[in-house]
């Protein structure tokens, strides 16, 4: 069980090396405008393979804006985004997408199963009989995430957690090598939350799958992490992870006073304090000056 | 006309062997194969409002139709193809949006009196556009929905996975790159087809009943989308079928039977799974 692994993988030839030398996502002086809105600009940085990548920001930065841009699906106005070698939205074949809306959709009568097939064969136009085939690398796909026993099973009787596993199993049966996932942990009560991680955590180590995730809380992520995309002063930056577990970059970052605590066993919690507690003097800055805080960070990142 | 006679036709097998009703059998069958079909995708893509918006935009069309001397369908059809389009093109998010679907719905409502007053003769149809009239339907029109329905069945199964795909999450089906905007014009087009057959047999009133309802038995009864829309034709079927029987025993309208029939049966499958699911 725990080392199934989806179909192709067995077959498919080692990676090759220059493959895995190529990185998976180059940001080159990108920008986003919505209507006369720029949403942000100057991204430039180069996320490698392999690697989990949280995608953080608060809310409206352009987080979401930023797998869509990737995927291709909102043009970028100015410099490029190149995807697994690829133009951005050329490379879709091999991304597996799970938007933050899929677990919201109860209505949906299809079995977890069927919903896991179209992930395959949902772009096939013309008459198609699901070979026997795709039936074994959907059961795989869920056999990975831990709901092959619900493959029967309506989508609208599935709770919120295991709905958002079929949703990646849905991503994964075509065999990505890369998963974006936005705001997976939303809604999720914890144990579902340290379920969808695991399997987060099993994809990168035993598939090398490069992973991005668009997510609000780092807590749950921390400890697959390896890096993190963080939307600030309408730039996006990114850094490995022990750059972003800042205390004072994540109290800039989310508006609000975060606190970087480094347990006895070495893991790294971020907690947002709920209370100024009495004569803590929080540091503040204008933007301008955080901007300018910040480019510093990127380009001694860059060196 | 004091007296309100509700009774049995014991002649009723005679009325049943008659021409017009043969018609009103094959219409039926034909309509029960297209509102099975597109029931289940427009439940599934949410625009369940949207269909039934279409019945009325098209309203305006029959009543003027009817003043300008031409075929009710046609100009049905052409209204609601129009309406359908630009649902469409608007997205399918557009679909969902009850308030301006709504007050399209109300206002092509009204014009459709309004052009109805226009003339006595659209005047007279106007109750058979709101409410249908299956046992009035001609050799001609039963050969058209005919055709129809092949159309159909042939585009949903070269379209289906891509449609199912796109119903499902529009979003993962774009990035995956299934044409979205195609998808929905396709749908709302096909949508304004099935309405334009459908309205002869329950009315631009009663349409719901027809299209959606039995989808919505299915879906309760079946999980696979192809057993679900196998089952919702089969109970269009019978609640149009057994409309026409009832009606030929019982002196009331068949709108009103075939209307009652889906209606009961959705609400006993209702009712069967959420006991069901108590326990």
């Amino acid at each position: 069980m725990g080392t199934s692994i989806p179909a192709r993988h067995h077959s498919a030839p080692p990676r090759q090396a220059d493959d895995t030398a190529q990185p998976a996502i180059v940001f080159k002086d990108a920008a986003i405008r919505r209507g006369d809105h720029l949403i942000w600009s100057h991204g430039d940085f180069t996320i490698p393979q392999g690697s989990v990548t949280a995608i953080v920001g608060t809310n409206g930065a352009g987080k979401t804006t930023m797998l869509k841009a990737e995927l291709g699906l909102l043009a970028i106005a100015h410099g490029s985004v190149t995807v697994l070698g690829e133009p951005a939205g050329k490379a879709n074949q091999r991304i597996g997408y799970v938007p933050q809306s899929y677990t919201s959709d109860i209505d949906s009568n299809l079995t977890a199963e069927q919903s896991v097939l179209l992930g395959l064969t949902g772009t096939k136009f013309g008459f198609h009989i699901t070979s026997r085939a795709q039936r074994q690398q959907a059961r795989e796909a869920m056999d990975f995430v831990g709901v092959a026993d619900k493959a029967n099973y309506r989508l609208s009787q599935l709770s919120g957690g295991l709905r958002q596993r079929v949703a990646i199993a849905q991503a994964l049966v075509s065999n990505p090598q890369l998963l974006m996932l936005d705001e997976p942990l939303a809604n999720l009560d914890l144990a579902s939350q340290r379920a969808t991680v695991h399997v987060l955590a099993r994809l990168n180590h035993e598939l090398g799958m490069t992973i991005q995730i668009v997510a609000h809380d780092l807590n749950m992520l921390l400890p697959i992490l390896t890096g993190a995309v963080y939307l600030l002063d309408g730039h996006p930056h990114y850094a490995a992870m022990n750059k972003v577990l800042d205390a004072e970059l994540l109290t800039h970052l989310y508006g609000t006073t975060v606190q970087v605590v480094t347990t006895p066993q070495g893991d790294m919690f971020v907690t947002p304090t709920p209370d100024e507690p009495a004569g803590m003097n929080q540091d503040t800055h204008a933007p301008d000056e955080v901007a300018r805080f910040h480019h510093h960070a990127g380009e001694q990142h860059r060196q | 006309m004091n007296h309100i006679a509700f009774s049995f036709d014991p002649q009723w097998t005679q009325t049943l062997s008659m021409p017009f009703m043969h018609n009103a059998f094959l219409a039926g069958l034909c309509i029960a194969i297209a509102a099975g079909a597109m029931g289940y995708f427009t439940i599934a893509r949410h625009s369940t409002f949207a269909a039934h918006a279409l019945a009325h935009i098209g309203l305006p069309g029959a009543t003027g139709a009817v003043l300008l001397g031409l075929p009710v369908s046609l100009g049905l059809g052409a209204f609601a193809l129009m309406g359908a389009l630009i649902i469409g093109a608007l997205g399918k998010r557009a679909s969902q949006r009850e308030i301006a679907t709504g007050t399209v719905l109300a206002f092509a409502t009204g014009l459709g009196l309004f052009f109805a007053r226009l003339s006595s003769s659209a005047s007279q149809q106007m109750q058979s556009i709101l409410f249908g009239s299956i046992l009035t339907i001609t050799n001609d029109q039963v050969i058209g929905f005919a055709i129809f329905d092949i159309l159909l069945v042939i585009i949903l199964a070269v379209i289906y996975r891509p449609l199912l795909f796109s119903s499902l999450d529009e979003q993962v089906a774009q990035a995956k790159g299934v044409p979205i905007a195609l998808m929905n014009v396709l749908f709302m087009a096909i949508m304004a087809g099935v309405i334009t057959i459908a309205v002869p047999a329950v009315g631009t009133l009663l349409i719901f009943a027809l299209v959606v309802t039995p989808a919505a038995t299915a879906n309760i009864i079946a999980a696979s989308p192809l057993k679900a829309m196998v089952t919702a034709s089969v109970l269009c079927l019978v609640s149009i079928w057994g409309g026409l029987v009832l009606s030929a025993m019982f002196p009331a309208p068949p709108s009103f039977i075939i209307v009652t029939l889906s209606t009961l049966m959705w609400a006993i499958a209702r009712g069967a799974s959420s006991i069901h699911h108590q326990r």
